[in-house]
């Protein structure tokens, strides 16, 4: 069965581009428009991962790591960050609170791919 | 990216720009309202983080300015001013034309944009703007230095017990360093406490990893980066490609040790004192793990077998051997398949259990050594067109014309015996392209082609056989000229109608040529019969297509291989025959009812389909009459399909192909011979030639 992974991004375009190359590569994609949005569809959606953007309106990346975190079906899945360079800070806030990894934008799909199999095998 | 990728990305950065827009409207109402601030921030760095991914450069190199003194703001580094909103509305406006310029002709000006940046960097404090220097780290994807050189090096990777917690899979991560090369993974379990105690959320275990690879160690890194800061990780190099040979003698168990600080030289030194083995000595004396040493004795096995192998890569990478000899290997190869038949019968007549069991492991290892040695004497057919750039290019020269060889396929394999036949039709099949196919320049661009005419050679596997096309950009065939010369030189009858494919295929038939004058290349009409000639020798089939004006395509189907072939064993009276299998369709039975049903003419209804055949006991004339039920074995030649009429069928078998001795070299219909098991002797039918003589001898009869 295709692994199942959430996009958390209020850009749309971002959102279009990492689930168009995911599909790509064969894993079923889930949208989310923003934190609170991603919560509201984690609930027995069975996901195996979650690459979330850091920046969004409502519930932030962070605050969304922290609280898929506490989920206990959701706490052991593999969150990546989306980042930029500008944001070392940030990635260490998100680290605490409990991010796999990240991947720094601009990127492109060849690298969101090895980075999905890093933590996802 | 794809268009779409992009188009979307403006739709929502236009978007977002009139969000910006209404928000710092908003803000210069309400200076300090962070809500504001961090929906400003937020828009902006969308618009730049998406901007770059999809190849606006221009628009991300520009936001990011913006969005670092939004950051200040933000930060509570710096106040908002009207002149920062002013600003900003204007950076917005200028990110607007940027947008724009990306799909029409008109072009933002870059002065534009310098001059806000300037301006919003006057607004920043000096103190604050040292922050945040954009630190460009790597992303955790890509490269790392790649050398050619392979080294190998000892990883320990002890992740902190939380590693759990953060998502992370320590599995995938040393598959990663699987991909990189050859690699000895160890798990040091020892810390795993017993199963009631265990807490299943924390990771005792920690690994050590030995990795022959040639990408360096910052791809090893690379593997670790989302892992480095909470687990304890140390790459060291322990063997390098060069300085091997010499010093090829690893280092020593409680050298390694030692090394890796897994245990004091004191304690070797005692322990050493009784003569054990090392390791178990270690082990009991308790100064070191079971795993500990399993760990160091896996590191010298890995660095011996990438320090044995990179020797052996050196001293036989190939070895040149004289044809002969492989020629030699092949004949006592399809020797000993004969004698394995012989052995197969014999065991299997005998019944006895172990004579078989003996049997059926020599049939194995011979199929084996017999594919195998056919396999070495596989060619790439590269070698040979590379020898045709050369004849194109002087033929061209003497004609007049202007002609590219192109080629595919080169790597195809084929026999070398094959290869070495087909040199002739090849040669010949190009002239005549060159010759008759490719116009001169002047024709060619008053018929709307390119000057310089292409003729493409190109190769390709299709099952057992290989397929050769030899295409031309020329002329074509012109199917009225052959026609007529068919008729002036007697192969066709006036009034006879043939399909295209069958008038192109007169020009394989001795002493034809449609050249108005001979030329010292071609024309005199000895060409196209050799290349027939030698492709049924080779078992091989040659197909000839042509569109007018357009050019013609030649191609030549040919068996992988001619020593050994899959026959079909059959048998008439005492006599056996072997038909190639590649070509046989089907076998049907054959009752004298339905022989009489055809009033004497040879021809059967298989499936309402008219299928002629030929009957072999009559044609090789053997005496006796035909059994009650004989067996038509249906073959497909030159696209028809042909019964040939036999006693009875036996079924496959392996063909070793021996050559008829020089004085039956011109007996018709028969193209080789081969031992079965108890030694007889099977003929191997010409199926094309018999089929040919057959047509022949009823036309006589006409």
């Amino acid at each position: 069965m295709a692994k199942i992974i959430m996009t958390v991004d209020d850009s749309a375009s971002i959102r279009q581009m990492v689930s168009f190359t995911l599909k790509g590569a064969g894993y079923d994609v889930i949208e989310a428009v923003d934190g609170k949005d991603a919560l509201a569809k984690v609930d027995g959606a069975g996901i195996n991962m979650v690459i979330t953007d850091l920046n969004m309106p409502n519930l932030d990346g962070i605050g969304l790591i922290r609280q898929l975190r506490a989920n206990p079906s959701m706490k052991f899945v593999p969150i990546i960050m989306l980042t930029t360079e500008s944001q070392d800070s940030r990635k260490q806030e998100g680290k605490a609170a409990g991010a796999t990894g990240w991947i720094v934008k601009p990127f492109k799909p060849d690298q969101l791919l090895a980075v999905v199999k890093k933590v996802l095998g | 990216m794809s268009e779409n990728h992009r188009q979307t990305y403006k739709e929502e950065a236009a978007e977002l720009l009139t969000e910006l827009e209404s928000s710092l409207l908003e803000l210069e109402e309400t200076p300090d309202n962070m809500e504001v601030v961090g929906r400003v921030f937020r828009a902006m760095h969308t618009i730049k983080g998406s901007g770059a991914m999809f190849g606006f450069d221009d628009i991300a190199a520009f936001t990011h300015e913006v969005e670092t003194v939004f950051d200040l703001v933000r930060n509570g580094k710096l106040l908002v001013s009207k002149e920062l909103v002013d600003l900003t509305l204007r950076a917005r406006d200028y990110i607007r034309e940027l947008l724009d310029a990306s799909d029409s002709s008109l072009k933002a000006d870059p002065a534009v944009g310098q001059e806000i940046i300037a301006g919003l960097k006057r607004l920043v404090p000096a103190a604050a703007s040292t922050v945040a220097p954009a630190s460009p780290k790597a992303p955790a994807a890509g490269g790392g230095d790649a050398r050619d050189t392979e080294a190998t090096y000892r990883i320990r990777f002890k992740p902190s017990p939380e590693l759990f917690v953060t998502g992370t899979n320590p599995l995938p991560l040393l598959n990663e360093l699987r991909d990189l090369g050859k690699c000895h993974v160890i798990a040091h379990t020892d810390t795993i406490p017993m199963l009631g105690e265990i807490d299943p959320e924390v990771c005792f275990t920690f690994w050590d990893i030995i990795l022959t690879t040639n990408k360096g160690v910052n791809a090893i890194r690379d593997v670790f980066i989302f892992v480095e800061d909470s687990a304890e990780l140390k790459i060291d190099l322990i063997d390098e490609s060069w300085g091997a040979g010499a010093a090829s003698e690893y280092k020593r168990l409680g050298d390694i040790l030692i090394e890796r600080g897994d245990v004091r030289p004191e304690d070797i030194e005692r322990v050493l004192g009784k003569q054990k083995r090392l390791g178990e000595l270690l082990v009991d004396e308790g100064v070191a793990a079971q795993s500990l040493i399993s760990s160091a004795l896996a590191e010298q096995r890995h660095v011996k077998e990438v320090r044995e192998k990179r020797q052996t890569v050196e001293s036989a990478a190939s070895v040149r051997v004289p044809s002969e000899r492989l020629d030699s290997l092949v004949n006592l190869v399809g020797e000993l398949v004969t004698v394995q038949a012989r052995l197969s019968q014999t065991s299997a007549r005998r019944n006895d259990a172990e004579l078989v069991s003996i049997a059926e492991e020599v049939e194995r290892l011979t199929s084996e050594l017999r594919d195998k040695t056919m396999g070495i004497r596989m060619l790439q057919i590269g070698t040979s067109f590379s020898k045709f750039k050369r004849l194109v290019r002087d033929l061209s020269k003497e004609l007049g014309k202007e002609i590219e060889l192109t080629t595919s396929g080169a790597e195809t394999e084929l026999d070398k015996t094959v290869i070495d036949k087909l040199n002739d039709p090849l040669v010949h099949l190009i002239r005549n392209c060159i010759d008759h196919g490719i116009e001169l320049p002047e024709e060619r661009e008053g018929a709307g082609k390119p000057r310089a005419g292409n003729v493409h050679l190109s190769a390709m596997h299709s099952g057992a056989h290989v397929l050769i096309d030899i295409a031309d950009d020329g002329r074509g065939l012109d199917a009225g000229a052959i026609r007529a010369k068919g008729i002036e030189k007697g192969l066709i009858a006036p009034d006879a109608t043939l399909s295209e494919k069958e008038l192109f295929s007169l020009i394989l038939a001795p002493g034809f040529s449609t050249a108005k004058t001979v030329t010292n290349v071609s024309g005199r009409g000895v060409g196209m019969d050799v290349v027939k000639r030698t492709l049924d020798e080779l078992r091989g089939a040659i197909e000839i297509s042509s569109w007018k004006g357009q050019g013609s395509t030649i191609s030549l189907k040919l068996p992988l291989t001619l020593a050994i072939i899959e026959g079909l064993l059959v048998r008439i009276r005492d006599d056996f025959f072997v038909l190639p299998l590649s070509a046989v369709e089907e076998c049907v039975e054959l009752t004298a009812r339905d022989s009489g049903m055809a009033q004497g003419r040879n021809i059967a209804n298989v499936r309402g389909q008219i299928v002629p055949y030929i009957r072999l006991r009559e044609q090789f004339t053997i005496d006796g009459t035909a059994p009650e039920i004989e067996q038509i074995v249906i073959v497909r030649v030159d696209g028809n399909r042909v019964g040939f009429v036999v006693d009875s069928v036996i079924g496959e078998h392996q063909t070793v192909i021996k050559n008829l001795g020089r004085a039956f070299r011109q007996v018709e219909g028969i193209s080789g011979a081969t031992i079965l098991g108890d030694g007889t002797v099977a003929l191997i039918l010409d199926t094309a030639h018999l089929v040919n003589a057959a047509t022949m001898q009823e036309k006589e009869l006409i």
